[in-house]
């Protein structure tokens, strides 16, 4: 291993040596604390989510079993799920999380470009959840209008929230932007700057490049929904009418003129629609290295898979409207992003045959990262195929709001993402924290976490076709559903509960390895990215030593032919062991 | 949405060809010396440059939203055009001459060591300007509230309140990096950092005057 000194970036190591507890693990500046910060509140208000799911699950398999479950709660905590869910944990976590640890290691950097600034935002995300969850608790709760947010009802009197919820809520959203902001212009900068000798663009894990595209699209498609909640807000506040139109309510004209509740449409889903690939590109980035690593095969077309990365952040922003269908709106718009929406699966079914072709006669080792990442391709294809169903508009009328959709979406950007991140804390654990994790509980949690989850949203797709609508509160006795609808629902519920009650293995086995699991050995899966290559583990700060790193070859040489090791390391000169292709090419 | 559309495919065009022309003909699984010599460092820009333009570009998107609501907004019956203050073409001068200044300051600290007087001259009568720009844009506020011109009256008037208030934060958030890089001349620090302060500045004072023609433009066209 080679390493060059680059002594004009030692201010880097001692610009905010951290030398207190508050400095070190409260206050602090290390990409690597922030990390785990942002990881440490993603997870934790994931959970008040989750628990959110299961009430609402309650009521679905077994109507007005609990008393605390009322039609308004109910509306409540189907925004509350939503949002925590896309917004505050899967992006936050992805971005955030991962984001931030993952960017400086693998690009061979000592921490991100702006340290007081990356602080700044995981402070600043804190803050924007404990207003989000602090509407649990003022007069008239938190906001029932769905996770989006349309006006005229998230104004309306009848809604949940209207008074000071809906308030909380987007005023919460603009201060996450705000911290997504100035984790994201890090981001961004740390890639394109802080990349070590030798580390070019295209040597970056797909980790890096995922994380990175799904960073612009964040920068440029959350403005969408900070416009849209300082108008909403106005509306609310100061009685100007940009999307409430004239309306009477319980019998009182209302003050408000034309404004139109489809113009809030189409900037919450110019927002919306790149969200999905906010959360979506970082998991098909981490996966790759996951499934690469542990199938000991470089990863099959590197570069179409950052093409497709590309291509996807691209057109990302020109399907927003097939969420709008039933909007109303002229059949050539319907046609053109019934389109656009058909052709952005194309970039995307060449990664999952790129994530299949890896697998293929690979040296598998169906380790617990292994598993989950695996199991993501079936859950992502399941998904990804409902998508193509709603994309049509045709096919896409019928089935709009009933849960055909849910299960569609839970299972691509819910259960996928989330595999995902189970999959990358299991790989990234040994190196987080210096332990191993429980093999044995680890495999428990993923089975019973992925046949949970099929056994949760598979039977979904049938309640869909029958037309049960999304978000009722109640069915009663609806003529044309048949009672085995209503058993289904309970059987939906009963695995709802096994699935969440799973996730406490997950805690367990965290908790248990940190106290005392084995000690991690340094790249314990044989891995070639540099985050692994760090002199210690997990890494210190400033994360390697006195010298940068200095990289030769790109990230996936794994078994090269007629290697003793089946990896080499991104740090190995081509002299020493030739670069993946080279093997047995003679240059001269 | 087309005013949106349009500026975000350019955006996303610019950032996805320079990115796509850095994996044109790569062949990262074989070896290469000479890529062995690139890091972060070979983009020979400074990593606030780098920041500044990514805000700008999330800026851009941000106005640009809000042209394409504005749009979208005046097709409904109920839409009433503003006649907007006159003081605004005053703002706008002021703007200007702000810009002017900054520029005239950047000229000068990319030619000349810190003890010039004429940067920090040049800086103090950019910082005049806007907050006169500041104030005009308040004034204009009034103008338009006594005449009974109020948020809720017409959506026009509401979108000029949107405008000037969102453009005026970003001005204020200017306005603050114009303190540090004053605070930075007067603590005679390193000459590097009050020229890379000055000269993100000048950029940033020319995009938000750019932003405000757009927006006035747009707001006096309809």
């Amino acid at each position: 291993m080679s390493y060059v000194s680059l002594y004009d970036r030692d201010h880097e190591m001692d610009h905010h040596d951290p030398d207190t507890f508050l400095t070190k693990y409260v206050w602090s500046q290390d990409h690597k604390v922030i990390a785990i910060q942002y990881g440490g509140i993603a997870i934790l208000v994931g959970v008040v989510a989750l628990v959110l799911s299961i009430l609402m699950r309650l009521q679905l398999g077994f109507p007005n079993a609990l008393a605390i479950i009322n039609p308004e709660s109910y509306y409540q905590f189907v925004t509350m799920h939503g949002m925590i869910m896309v917004v505050y944990l899967l992006t936050a976590l992805f971005l955030g999380g991962f984001g931030n640890y993952l960017i400086p290691l693998m690009c061979g950097a000592r921490d991100m470009v702006f340290p007081f600034l990356n602080m700044l935002s995981v402070w600043v995300y804190l803050l924007s959840v404990i207003i989000l969850i602090a509407s649990f608790f003022v007069p008239g709760g938190a906001t029932g209008a769905g996770w989006t947010l349309y006006p005229p009802q998230s104004l309306s009197a009848g809604t949940p929230g209207t008074d000071l919820g809906i308030i909380l809520m987007l005023v919460s959203l603009g201060v996450f932007i705000v911290a997504a902001t100035m984790g994201g212009l890090n981001y961004v900068t740390t890639v394109l700057q802080y990349r070590c000798k030798g580390m070019t663009l295209m040597r970056l894990p797909l980790s890096v490049w995922g994380i990175f595209t799904a960073t612009i699209l964040a920068l440029l498609a959350f403005p969408a929904l900070l416009v849209s909640a300082i108008m909403m807000i106005l509306d609310h506040s100061i009685g100007t009418s940009f999307f409430m139109p004239a309306m009477i309510s319980a019998g009182e004209q209302l003050s408000y003129n034309d404004g139109s509740p489809i113009l809030f449409q189409h900037l919450f889903w110019f927002f919306g629609h790149p969200e999905v690939y906010i959360v979506a590109l970082p998991a098909f980035g981490l996966v790759s290295d996951v499934l690469a690593t542990h199938a000991r095969k470089n990863i099959f077309g590197y570069r179409m898979m950052v093409w497709a990365i590309l291509a996807i952040g691209g057109l990302s922003f020109i399907v927003w409207a097939h969420h709008m269908y039933v909007s109303g709106m002229n059949p050539y718009f319907g046609f053109f992003f019934a389109t656009t929406t058909l052709i952005i699966a194309v970039p995307t079914a060449l990664k999952v045959y790129n994530w299949v072709l890896t697998l293929w006669q690979g040296n598998l080792h169906l380790r617990v990262p292994m598993l989950f990442a695996i199991a993501f391709i079936f859950t992502f294809i399941h998904g990804g195929l409902t998508g193509l169903f709603l994309g049509n508009v045709t096919i896409d009328l019928p089935l709009s709001d009933t849960y055909f959709v849910v299960a569609h979406f839970h299972m691509v950007m819910g259960v996928s993402p989330v595999l995902v991140v189970f999959a990358s804390i299991y790989h990234w654990f040994p190196l987080m924290s210096g332990k191993m994790y429980n093999e044995t509980l680890g495999k428990w949690h993923f089975w019973l976490t992925f046949l949970g989850a099929y056994a949760v949203y598979l039977p979904m797709h049938y309640l869909g076709f029958q037309g049960v609508p999304r978000r009722y509160f109640s069915l009663g006795n609806t003529d044309f559903l048949p009672e085995s609808a209503h058993a289904l629902n309970a059987s939906i519920t009963v695995s709802a509960i096994i699935l969440a009650l799973a996730q406490i293995l997950f805690f367990v086995n965290i908790f248990m390895s940190l106290r005392n699991g084995k000690k991690a050995k340094p790249n314990c899966w044989g891995a070639t990215s540099l985050e692994w290559l760090t002199p210690d583990t997990p890494p210190k700060h400033g994360n390697w030593g006195h010298d940068l790193p200095e990289v030769h070859r790109w990230a996936y040489d794994y078994s090269v032919p007629g290697q003793e090791q089946d990896f080499t390391p991104q740090t190995v000169p081509a002299s020493e062991v030739p670069v993946g292709r080279d093997h047995g090419v003679d240059h001269n | 949405m087309t005013i949106t559309l349009i500026f975000l495919a350019i955006i996303m065009a610019t950032v996805i060809f320079w990115l796509l022309r850095q994996t044109f003909n790569v062949e990262p699984w074989v070896s290469d010396e000479l890529a062995d010599e690139v890091s972060g460092a070979s983009l020979d820009l400074k990593p606030q440059a780098i920041a500044l333009t990514t805000f700008m570009a999330v800026a851009t998107s941000l106005f640009a939203l809000f042209a394409s609501a504005y749009s979208l907004r005046m097709e409904m019956p109920d839409w009433r055009p503003l006649n907007e203050p006159l003081v605004l073409w005053t703002n706008s001068a002021f703007l200007v001459l702000a810009s002017i200044a900054y520029q005239w300051s950047r000229n000068h600290v990319a030619n000349t060591d810190i003890g010039s007087k004429r940067v920090l001259v040049g800086l103090i009568i950019a910082g005049i300007f806007s907050v006169l720009f500041l104030f005009g844009q308040l004034f204009a506020w009034q103008q338009l509230n006594d005449q009974g011109m109020y948020a809720s009256s017409n959506p026009a008037v509401a979108f000029f309140y949107v405008f000037t208030a969102m453009h005026g934060l970003h001005l204020l958030g200017g306005l603050y990096v114009w303190a540090r890089s004053i605070t930075k001349i007067y603590e005679k620090q390193d000459i590097r950092l009050v020229r890379t302060s000055v000269e993100l500045c000048t950029i940033y004072w020319h995009f938000m005057l750019l932003v405000w023609m757009l927006l006035f433009g747009l707001m006096i066209a309809t």
